[in-house]
């Protein structure tokens, strides 16, 4: 029991630690496809120190809510970090809560964010709060249609149990999950606002829509919202791989498992990052409204492998 | 035993991938690859259905598909479009999400259709006909839902495609002899929409059946 807690607290600074670091990568990768000279790999630890140095502006009229979103995006980081098997699936966090509550936590994250957005009553907020809800609203029946299907397929929703039952050597491919898991990259790309559905990147004002939430952040808050989004890309990586590609992680907690299961984990992130950028570099960013196709696809991906469970399988 | 019946699963699954991205995409060209790959499929599939229960007269039907589906018909289709100037075209679909809708609920249908055919058969493949029965309706909802002759004609050729895996999944390939009759069909029937799409282009300047409702008479 004490083992479980000190991989639990173990795999939280590694999410924590590692996620600026990832996102170093990525924007690495993406420089590099580009043919520009990228960043160091730890620039955004940099300018999270930069930011984390500088003073908080609040406007007049912010209510708690603004100053409470922060520390409450950040700690649901946290907590899915916790629930999430990324090293070991001896995690005793993990039996209080399974995959639907995982991506309910994701939601209050999301949902406190978008309230955020209209309660200083800029224009820009209440834009990018409406847009983020337009694909919420589309984004997460289809992601939990996909987790679903890989419930169904492995007769649980426990995350652990999911990642020992694909694990064991009896498991073969099937196709149901082969559509989950196409569902679940199409909504990784979503929700994390990657390039077809949102530009990590810009700044323009008619086509973002995490950056329009957020833009009268400052100072350290600032900070917390930019770590966390971080984290939510690796958590989200961490869950596919989790969900669809679980070799490595160790079903019992020996520091030799964890150890491997750390140098695997490194190899899949470093991977999915090339992946990433390569649907990065490789597509343009949609319009807003083409946008429903996109996740509609998602959908139906996703409906599609739980329909092929039952025909197929 | 249990691999072949893996890929065959799969193979299916990947039919009804591709008739649903027959449903959603606008580009016609786009529109034959895809046709092209549900054939290339199709062929595969029957080679693998053939050698599982040592029917050799389906690797004939499986070559029939690849040559006639996935290269012929495909190339027809091709020249077709460049004559008529048609490439560049993309369709104006009545609202996609819905149509995808309309198409979960066809395969749900489909699957409870055929599940008392399920329970009787013994056939390895028997899964596989709920998918085919529901590739059949997709076609045909392809032919209602699209204005274009071209695109019509698609979704004529992938219902063709959905009769032609229903019977390689149920009753391992109908007799060579039917098979050949269907295929030579299938290839008149390709060369006589040809001539159609000539006569309503000449005659329209377009491809969109609704023009044909200027046929009536005024009243």
């Amino acid at each position: 029991m004490v083992a479980g807690f000190i991989i639990e607290l173990l795999q939280i600074t590694l999410v924590i630690g590692l996620a600026p670091i990832f996102a170093g990568w990525v924007k690495m990768l993406k420089c590099w496809s580009q043919g520009r000279s990228s960043p160091s790999i730890l620039q955004p630890y940099r300018n999270l120190l930069k930011l984390f140095s500088k003073d908080i502006i609040l406007a007049e009229n912010a209510s708690w809510i603004f100053r409470f979103m922060p520390y409450l995006v950040f700690g649901t980081g946290a907590m899915v970090s916790a629930i999430i098997p990324i090293l070991s699936t001896d995690l005793p966090l993990s039996l209080t809560a399974d995959v639907i509550v995982l991506v309910a936590l994701f939601a209050t994250a999301r949902f406190f964010t978008a309230l955020a957005g209209m309660d200083i009553g800029t224009a820009f907020g209440g834009m990018g709060s409406s847009r983020e809800m337009m694909i919420a609203s589309i984004a997460e029946p289809a992601m939990l249609m996909a987790i679903f299907t890989v419930s169904l397929s492995c007769g649980s929703t426990s995350l652990a149990r999911i990642v020992e039952t694909i694990y064991s050597p009896a498991s073969v491919i099937k196709p149901s999950l082969v559509f989950a898991f196409i569902a679940f990259v199409l909504i990784t790309l979503a929700e994390t606002g990657r390039v077809p559905v949102d530009n990590p990147a810009t700044h323009l004002e008619l086509t973002m829509v995490h950056e329009a939430m957020i833009l009268e952040y400052s100072g350290r808050h600032l900070a917390l919202i930019e770590w966390a989004g971080m984290m939510k890309l690796f958590l989200y990586i961490s869950l596919g791989v989790a969900l669809f590609a679980p070799m490595g992680i160790a079903v019992y907690a020996t520091p030799a498992g964890i150890s491997l299961a750390f140098i695997y984990l490194l190899l899949k992130l470093g991977f999915s990052g090339i992946v990433i950028v390569l649907i990065e570099t490789g597509f343009a960013k949609m319009r807003l409204f083409r946008l429903t196709e996109f996740l509609g696809a998602a959908f139906l991906m996703a409906t599609l492998g739980m329909l092929s469970f039952f025909m197929l399988e | 035993m249990e691999t072949i019946t893996q890929i065959n699963s799969f193979l299916a699954a990947l039919v009804l991938l591709t008739a649903f991205g027959m449903l959603s995409q606008k580009r016609i060209s786009s529109l034959i690859h895809l046709f092209t790959w549900q054939g290339l499929f199709l062929s595969i599939n029957t080679a693998i259905v053939g050698y599982v229960a040592g029917r050799h007269h389906l690797y004939i039907s499986s070559i029939l598909t690849l040559s006639l589906k996935v290269i012929l018909l495909p190339y027809i289709l091709h020249v077709l479009i460049a004559r008529l100037k048609h490439r560049k075209d993309v369709e104006t679909v009545v609202n996609i999400p819905t149509t995808m809708l309309i198409g979960i609920v066809l395969v749900i249908f489909s699957y409870h259709l055929t599940a008392p055919v399920r329970e009787l058969s013994t056939f390895i493949t028997r899964s596989t006909l709920a998918i085919a029965l529901a590739t059949v309706m997709i076609g045909l909802l392809m032919m209602i839902t699209r204005r274009h002759a071209v695109t019509q004609i698609i979704g004529f050729l992938a219902m063709e495609n959905g009769l032609f895996f229903a019977a390689t999944s149920t009753t391992y390939g109908m007799p060579l002899v039917v098979e050949l009759g269907v295929a030579l069909d299938v290839l008149i029937a390709a060369f006589i929409f040809g001539m159609f799409f000539f006569q309503i282009h000449t005659t329209f300047d377009s491809l969109d059946v609704d023009q044909m409702a200027r046929l009536k008479e005024e009243s």
